[in-house]
């Protein structure tokens, strides 16, 4: 398929996608409301145990490199600051971006593509039941609602682990360490990683959707599908973490 | 011959993949009640041209109407509209896997009417009973056998009452018996019911049993068209040797590489075309 193709269907299914969620309601034609709790078990609630250990982990390494670091300038006392925001502001979001990618964004792709593969899609489409409100939407909300989600659960893990190396490594106490942690962060801080975090979601589930959507040529042609959704929405949710770096922190 | 106006008109379509025309100046009707088997060799377009006439593809000219109405310059939610009157029973069945098999004959019917569970339930039964897997309601499609999920793709497709069927290879894959089965209930939906079918299929057994006429394509024209009877005793060489199964004929065996890659519209890599040469499409 050629480039120009590719960014053409995905415009369209993201334009199909605004067209069933803000429009069609308004026609009668509302979704169903069980399909996107169940994909929000899916998407969400089952990537939360992989969130955890990830999150933990990231805290407590940030924990121990600003630890090197600041040590050797006499502020320890800023670790907490370090592990919050860069928490809250890019590892967060960013890195339960990835996780979600890897786990639910490849799922996604591989279901939709066997769909496609085996006439399951057709077949809707000859029943007169929209793919995209049948099989896309419901993902596509469970995704906006479950990925900000766990960004916050995990930055809350996260936060644990730093407390976890300042407790039992250092000489924090637990509320010396909380209080440290809450002042450095104002509400900017979340929301910002909130917006991205949004903004990930959309990018995630509309590749992988879109992968799946348009997979040709049988089951090899659903592993090149999966796998290029992946690589190519790694590179958007980066790209995109950096701009919005930049516009929210280095602008104006 | 009904007098009313046809239910499926098909006028001067035509195809093109590239250069190559898929579907040559193809025109025919159906009448209500009518079963219309579509035969031809693989790749002959059969499957293009049932794709064309319910609207899944646009041709490249020449016009399809199904019930009157003009469908090739139909938007995809008009389209829908008409696709309500119709059922299609795919080649494998076209189940959906996440699905058990009583919500699949139950998607169209929660999609499309206000019934209640209960009353869904109910048709769900009487569907499955006719195609005879009553009891099989919560099993999922991998669970089941092929012809079993052919079956239910048929109660799928009846699920809305159509009045008028399509059908892509109902027998393919089936044994003897499990064929006659098939074959039996689509002769009791279009005699019992008045539907209209339209068939297609290469199992010539099959397609005598139930066509009140048929059509057969090569290269992408019909090359005979006529009653079950007419087609039996057409002067047709080519119609001959299918109907017959004869190896030798005027039938080409081979296609050329070239043909080949565009009736399969991938490039095929070189090592892949060059063993796979002498292969009919596997369809």
């Amino acid at each position: 398929m050629s480039l120009e193709l590719r960014v053409k269907n995905y415009l369209q299914l993201n334009l199909s996608l605004l067209y069933w969620i803000l429009i069609a309601p308004f026609t009668g034609q509302f979704f169903k409301i069980a399909p996107i709790f169940r994909q929000m078990v899916f998407i969400g609630v089952r990537a939360a145990p992989m969130v955890a250990l990830t999150a933990f982990s990231v805290g407590v390494t940030l924990a121990m490199q600003a630890a090197h670091s600041l040590q050797s300038l006499g502020a320890e006392m800023y670790i907490p600051d370090l592990v919050m925001l860069t928490l809250l502001r890019e590892m967060g979001p960013v890195l339960i971006a990835v996780i979600v990618i890897g786990r639910s964004g490849s799922a996604v792709a591989a279901e939709l593509g066997t769909m496609k593969v085996s006439e399951e899609i057709e077949a809707l489409e000859v029943m007169a039941i929209n793919p995209v409100q049948y099989l896309v939407v419901p993902r596509f909300l469970a995704m906006l609602v479950m990925l900000p989600a766990l960004t916050i659960f995990g930055n809350y893990i996260g936060i644990m682990g730093g407390w976890a190396v300042c407790r039992f490594a250092l000489d924090f106490n637990t509320a010396g360490y909380v209080l440290r942690a809450l002042e450095s962060a104002d509400t900017w801080d979340l929301y910002s990683g909130m917006i991205k975090s949004v903004v990930f979601a959309w990018i995630v589930i509309t590749i992988a959707c879109n992968a799946g959507l348009n997979v040709e040529g049988g089951a090899e042609g659903v592993g090149q599908a999966t796998t290029a959704s992946v690589v190519q929405a790694l590179l958007a949710m980066l790209v995109t973490n950096a701009v919005l770096t930049g516009i929210f922190f280095f602008s104006g | 011959m009904p007098t009313d106006s046809p239910i499926i008109e098909v006028n001067n379509l035509v195809r093109r993949f590239g250069d190559r025309a898929v579907l040559d100046d193809i025109s025919f009707n159906v009448h209500r009640g009518e079963t219309l088997v579509i035969m031809g060799g693989s790749g002959c377009g059969k499957s293009t041209l049932l794709r064309h006439t319910i609207g899944s593809m646009k041709p490249t000219s020449g016009s399809v109407k199904l019930f009157g109405e003009e469908i090739t310059g139909m938007k995809e939610r008009e389209i829908e509209r008409v696709r309500l009157r119709f059922g299609m029973l795919f080649q494998s069945g076209a189940l959906l896997a996440s699905l058990t098999v009583g919500e699949n004959v139950a998607l169209p019917l929660a999609q499309h009417t206000d019934k209640s569970p209960d009353e869904i339930e109910q048709i769900v039964k009487q569907k499955l009973e006719i195609v005879g897997l009553t009891g099989f309601e919560d099993l999922k499609p991998d669970e089941i056998s092929g012809g079993m999920k052919k079956r239910v793709g048929l109660a799928r497709a009846l699920a809305l009452d159509p009045e008028l069927l399509f059908s892509d290879e109902p027998t393919s894959g089936l044994d003897p018996i499990m064929t006659a089965v098939v074959d039996e209930l689509t002769l009791k939906l279009t005699h019992g019911s008045h539907m209209t079918a339209v068939v297609v299929s290469h199992d010539m057994t099959s397609a005598f049993r139930i066509a009140t006429r048929m059509i057969m394509l090569g290269h992408g024209s019909i090359v005979a068209q006529g009653t079950p009877d007419e087609i039996r005793n057409s002067p047709n060489p080519e119609v001959q040797q299918f109907i017959h199964g004869r190896p030798d004929g005027p039938i080409p065996l081979n296609l050329s590489q070239e043909e080949h890659k565009d009736l399969q519209q991938v490039r095929p890599r070189p090592f892949l075309s060059a063993r796979f040469r002498f292969h009919h499409k596997h369809s």
